[in-house]
């Protein structure tokens, strides 16, 4: 095993522990919120795609790279607004009480 | 390492802390949109020194950065414009869809990187072919499996439980297949025809786990199906050798895991019970006529209770899936306030798990501009039911059962709305069709509950009207 690849599993299983410690205690009210904001944050696939393309030089590279760049692009852009406009309303119900 | 590369590296690192930043301020509906807002930042940022990182390399092709671009823009105009005008009510098959999208990236950008790679004769090193491997298999399973939940969170696909025969057994022969293909691939042979091979595999195995499960389990399947894509987000990171996307994919795999599980006790549910499926069927609509095993059902007329809402003390309104699938917040949001203008004391019990998702509810009720202070949960409703005149159980069920305070059924234990203890119940439901558990409601056959058979929308409605003539 390379010292890269050590390195890499271990960045990988410190943000997994992270990932259980954030979400620890959240309120059910805010469970369809957090799970959109966390699919917008897979999102971040689209930098890979980027990555991916500084080596496609193929015909088939290029089918794949179109159709990778549109759901990654899909999923951050979309992700992201979704899950304001959801939050957005719960910003606004706090307003409507004061 | 020279200095532009390091600034880069750092800029990756400061952008994954402010996703875990913002998942961590996400935990509290005050500082909520904050974090997500921080999340969108860092993202941005990830993506502007990845610009900055191919623009150094020079080694991108000219048509790759048209199909980049072109594929970027496609992708960031259908996901604005479906995240701009999607129905609040259509969020969760909207999320899955995101999902599925997410999830066939990553399964894409493993199998373009193979076929770039498939032409260099040196043999890849096994932690790249392993990550290939593991990418492709979750994030294929992934893909078609999100894709199949969100038509049934739509309505496109059946959301009872579709029963393939040996549906369980195909699964588990085609995982095997799938491993004993990508071993092939792994020692070196079979190259891109194994590769396909695997994700034709994991493609038929998304979609053959999620047909069996009932719609009313959809929100917990996209949860772990979410879960999924960030492990395969990961595995990209590994393939590429990327930290960010390493440290991004592993925090929503585990955010999404636990979550999952937050969901599944939030709806009495074990995760290994919702992944075996063919359980509840999701819309208690097509539960059909059944009829109470014991006890008799008292029906009543929309004018009578109409008169009983108007001329009650206090009210609470239980509003549940059969209200968010009806699509009927704002109706209900009207019948309360033209409640409250003749002086009738209104609020909402809401229970954890009430809507299509768990805290779906609280969404719509914010979006028809339900006052904050009428909407209360579990905790504060519960005492409150005792001194309250009539209850209003809009296509609620399992959540109002009382059967849930006895050992030995299915609701046993889950948390209800104590809606039996107050004066007088009237509830808005299609038939008496089983909820989610499959089970009677022995909240139907109490004497002090009157049913109003009709459509949660078309009868409320008929509520408001009805109150606006008699009372």
């Amino acid at each position: 095993m390379s010292p890269l690849l050590l390195a890499d599993i271990t960045v990988f299983v410190l943000a997994l522990l992270v990932g259980f410690e954030v979400i620890s205690k959240v309120p059910a009210t805010l469970h369809t919120p957090l799970m959109s904001g966390a699919n917008a944050i897979h999102g971040v696939i689209l930098v890979g795609v980027m990555i991916l393309a500084a080596t496609t030089t193929t015909t088939v590279g290029y089918l794949l790279l179109l159709i990778a760049a549109a759901f990654a692009a899909m999923n951050v852009v979309g992700g992201y607004i979704v899950t304001d406009r959801m939050l957005a309303m719960f910003h606004a119900r706090r307003e409507s009480r004061s | 390492m020279n200095t532009v590369d390091t600034v880069v590296h750092l800029v990756y690192l400061a952008c994954a802390t402010c996703f875990v930043l913002g998942l961590h301020l996400m935990n509290a509906p005050a500082t909520a949109r904050r974090g997500n807002q921080l999340s969108a930042a860092g993202m941005a940022t990830a993506v502007a020194a990845t610009v900055v990182v191919l623009a150094r390399q020079h080694r991108i092709t000219a048509v790759a950065v048209v199909v980049l671009l072109v594929g970027v823009l496609g992708g960031a105009i259908a996901g604005l414009v479906t995240a701009r005008t999607v129905k609040m009510t259509a969020m969760p098959q909207l999320v899955s869809l995101f999902n599925a999208v997410g999830g066939g990236a990553a399964a894409l950008v493993a199998l373009g990187d193979a076929v770039e790679r498939s032409d260099v004769p040196a043999a890849l090193p096994l932690r790249t072919t392993t990550t290939i491997v593991l990418d492709l298999f979750i994030g294929g399973l992934t893909f078609s499996g999100s894709l199949v939940a969100s038509g049934k969170l739509a309505g496109k696909v059946p959301g009872r439980p579709v029963v393939v025969a040996g549906g369980r057994g195909l699964v588990v022969l085609l995982g095997l297949s799938a491993a004993a293909v990508a071993a092939l691939f792994l020692t070196g042979h079979g190259g891109i025809a194994a590769l396909s091979g695997v994700t034709i595999a994991a493609l038929a195995v998304g979609v053959l786990a999620t047909l069996p499960i009932g719609g009313a389990d959809m929100p917990v399947v996209i949860s772990l199906l979410n879960a999924c894509t960030g492990t395969a987000v990961a595995m990209a990171g590994f393939v590429l050798g990327s930290t960010v996307l390493i440290i991004a994919g592993a925090l929503v795999g585990a955010a999404g895991a636990i979550l999952t599980k937050l969901m599944a006790d939030a709806m009495n549910r074990s995760i290994t019970a919702i992944v075996a499926g063919g359980y509840g069927t999701g819309d208690e609509q097509t539960g059909g006529p059944a009829t109470a095993a014991h006890g008799t059902v008292r029906e009543t007329t929309v004018d009578d209770a109409a008169v009983q809402l108007a001329y009650a003390g206090k009210v609470v309104i239980v509003p549940g899936y059969g209200l968010a699938a009806a699509q009927a917040q704002h109706e209900v949001v009207a019948l309360a306030q033209a409640l409250s203008e003749r002086g009738v004391e209104v609020s909402y019990g809401i229970h954890p798990v009430a809507g299509r998702m768990p805290g779906h509810m609280n969404v719509l009720l914010a979006e028809a501009n339900a006052p904050y202070t009428q909407l209360k949960d579990l905790d504060e409703i519960n005492p409150e039911f005792a001194r309250t005149d009539v209850v209003l159980v809009v296509g609620a069920n399992d959540v109002t059962n009382p059967a849930a305070r006895r050992p030995g059924n299915p609701v046993s234990g889950m948390p209800i709305l104590d809606v039996d203890k107050a004066k007088s119940i009237i509830v808005v439901k299609r038939s008496l069709g089983h909820g989610y558990a499959g089970i009677d409601n022995e909240l139907y056959t109490d004497p002090k509950t009157a049913m109003l058979f009709a459509d949660a929308k078309v009868g409320l409605q008929a509520l408001i009207t009805g109150l606006h003539a008699y009372a």
